[in-house]
């Protein structure tokens, strides 16, 4: 006889959970089979002509932005570049799902998704630049820094969310991570806090397939990323990632359901990075280039311009103005980071602490007399 | 000092709205050391909130919070159950107005019941002071006595800065009348406990009163000890402790925590860096040994008591 042989003769005790408990019916948290569409379907016609267009030119804009942020680390401009290419619906659709009120918690890849919450498109390559950690103001654009360090931004989010609930705001929180963000342990206690809490927040994981080299076989046996919400009492969504319109429909009901009280939401999104994990990474070592062109064929600005243009709903004028705007901003890029920025050397000791420590005052001194020498010398 | 503790937390959050607690165990129970018993009751369970149990999420869900305007006080229990958070803590939390240029900072404020003493089981009597003091941006206070624990807890919550306020658990039952309305010492500052003239016992947190049994029975050797209580070790009192070593010419550094890579190592050296000439001796370390923190029924023979503080104290060379 085994321990799983033996089956209790006592009523079960009150404290476990049975069908008629509190506890969350996990029937209705279930995401589809399917990822959620738009795109090639008479659900098209439901949506905004504007918002249509506006998601196209955005796309167009934030391609280009991709690609020249990438040249711009082949001329040692730029550190390093996550690039985003293939992922621009949900980074997209992440900034034009929230108000100016609610908050954005960005993991390194996003910076798409942080010009599109009105930072400054050369402020928010600051970081990859390597002249400053933030180079833009995160209360003020509330829009947190981009965050290195695996899943660690969720439960910020959670907790901010918390608190402008707690002051009466209706503010939401959407937190943006990655497949690989999804093992780590902050995601897991982000998701537990922010059900048990009932937090306004939403994550977004986009599902690119691979962790740097690590494909999402090796990351997950769940069914979907999704699922993953379920075990926690909150809905799980999937979506195309691909699909502007449908990942921004199911962001926003999300946005929506957390603003009214509803709670947390997980959303997947399936797409896929075209690039490599960043400039210094070499993917044709982990992923064979037939899986990359299939990829292609789903290209998230194509995609939308063909069905845009099949629907009537775009036209010439419209593209060729996105192609105006995306090759301006690309100018501008690379007008500003091919001038050396101007770096101030004791700034290192400002903001470490409200007021410098005796000890940072004294190395500060010691830099200061150091960089004094080097311009008499 | 566990009362202490408690009042200042009141009167923080009856001061501040914005001062919000959150913990495992912290609402209802009031703690496992009852350091919040009754204010769930008189500030409702947001304003002290039990969490699920995970020390990153908690200390995540504060940088939210504190990056929304409020001031939160985290609990964590016990030392070694702190370590889960220790990402958020030196990624995040210590790092983030440095990240922002000033633009977004965060008034959390972390309680970490540390050290040994108490007959704990293990993961419950760690010292874990030299991987917080090592990490720029955290401020590191611990109070030895029930006025500082009052005052140097409302002085860390007040902070806009992070502080780790490590609380030493073998003093929770200390007990001395409380000043409430004496005012709050900035963060920052040395205290001389003792005065003396034959050497210096530098320490901080659960080890004050060690070196004050010290002190009083050194008298029978005819030493007359000072004691130099830190309480603070980030930032570090070097103009204090300077004074002080000047004055007296000798040293020993005294803290229960390991020796190797402590705070006791960083102290010998400053000690050293800008004393030397003044010294009649080497600084010399009494800490807890290199082991990990060992079992109940052993711990004694770990941390360091009068006998070994005054052993170390007669290997100070007396030739004047």
């Amino acid at each position: 006889m085994t321990v799983l042989d033996h089956r209790p003769t006592a009523p079960v005790p009150p404290w476990l959970p049975d069908a008629t408990g509190p506890r969350t019916d996990p029937a209705p948290l279930l995401p589809d089979d399917a990822p959620y569409r738009v795109l090639g379907t008479p659900k098209l016609a439901e949506h905004d002509p504007e918002l249509l267009r506006e998601l196209y030119h955005r796309l167009v804009v934030g391609r280009r932005y991709n690609q020249q942020a990438t040249t711009l680390t082949k001329q040692g401009r730029l550190a390093v570049y996550p690039s985003s290419t293939g992922q621009e619906a949900c980074e997209v659709a992440a900034a034009t799902v929230l108000r100016e009120e609610d908050w954005l918690f960005p993991s390194y890849r996003d910076t798409l998704a942080v010009v599109g919450r009105g930072v400054d498109p050369l402020a928010a390559l600051t970081l990859l630049r390597g002249n400053a950690h933030t180079g833009y103001d995160p209360v003020a654009t509330r829009t947190a820094p981009l965050c290195t360090p695996l899943a660690t931004q969720a439960p910020h989010a959670v907790g901010l969310a918390h608190a402008a609930r707690l002051r009466g705001d209706r503010v939401v929180a959407l937190a943006m991570l990655g497949d690989g963000g999804t093992s780590e342990g902050d995601f897991h206690e982000a998701l537990n806090f922010a059900a048990v809490l009932n937090a306004p927040v939403v994550f977004l994981v986009q599902n690119n397939g691979y962790a740097i080299s690590v494909p999402l076989t090796k990351q997950s046996a769940a069914p979907t990323l999704a699922h993953k919400a379920v075990g926690y009492g909150m809905p799980g969504r999937l979506v195309d990632g691909n699909d502007a319109v449908a990942v921004h429909q199911v962001l926003a009901e999300a946005v929506e359901r957390a603003r009214t009280g509803g709670g947390p939401t997980l959303v997947e999104a399936l797409t896929y990075r075209l690039e490599a994990h960043t400039n210094a990474d070499d993917a044709t070592r982990y992923r064979v280039s037939e899986e990359v062109e299939a990829w292609r064929e789903h290209d998230p600005v194509s995609l939308l311009e063909r069905h845009l243009r099949a629907a009537g709903l775009l036209d010439d004028a419209a593209v060729a103005r996105a192609a105006e705007d995306a090759e301006a901003l690309a100018a501008t890029m690379r007008a500003e980071f091919h001038a050396e920025p101007e770096l101030d050397a004791l700034s290192l000791f400002q903001h470490v602490y409200a007021e410098p420590t005796p000890q940072l005052r004294e190395q500060a001194e010691q830099l200061a007399a150091e960089l004094a020498a080097e311009a008499g010398a | 000092m566990a009362q202490a503790l408690n009042a200042a937390l009141r009167d923080e959050m009856r001061a501040d709205p914005t001062v919000h607690l959150l913990g495992e165990d912290v609402g209802t129970l009031g703690g496992v050391f009852r350091i919040t018993d009754g204010l769930a009751a008189e500030f409702g369970a947001d304003r002290c909130l039990d969490t699920p149990l995970a020390e990153a999420g908690i200390l995540g869900t504060a940088v939210g919070m504190a990056m929304y305007g409020l001031r939160p006080v985290v609990e964590m229990q016990f030392d070694a159950f702190a370590y889960p958070a220790m990402e958020q803590l030196v990624s995040h939390v210590a790092k983030m107005r440095n990240r922002t240029a000033g633009k977004l900072a965060l008034p959390i404020t972390v309680r970490i019941p540390y050290g040994g003493g108490i007959g704990g089981v293990e993961h419950h009597s760690d010292s874990s002071e030299a991987y917080y003091a090592s990490t720029p941006g955290l401020h590191v206070v611990t109070p030895a006595t029930v006025a500082d624990a009052y005052g140097l807890l409302r002085a860390s919550i007040a902070s806009d800065d992070p502080v780790i306020f490590l609380e030493p658990k073998r003093l929770y039952w200390s007990k001395a009348e409380l000043d409430t309305t004496a005012a709050t010492e900035p963060i920052g500052r040395a205290v001389l406990r003792r005065a003396g003239r034959s050497a210096v016992l530098i320490t901080y947190g659960p080890s004050l009163p060690v070196c004050l049994e010290a002190a009083e029975a050194a008298k029978a050797e005819g030493w007359d000890l000072a004691v130099l209580d830190l309480r603070s070790l980030v930032p570090f009192d070097d103009a204090t402790v300077a004074e002080v070593v000047r004055s007296v010419g000798r040293a020993v550094v005294v803290h229960e925590s390991t020796g190797f890579g402590g705070v006791g190592a960083e102290i010998a050296a400053r000690v050293t860096e800008r004393c030397f000439h003044h010294l009649a001796a080497p600084v010399l370390r009494v800490t807890g040994f290199d082991i990990p923190y060992p079992p109940p029924m052993l711990e004694h023979h770990h941390l360091p008591g009068v006998d070994r503080i005054l052993d170390a104290v007669a290997k100070l060379q007396w030739e004047d």
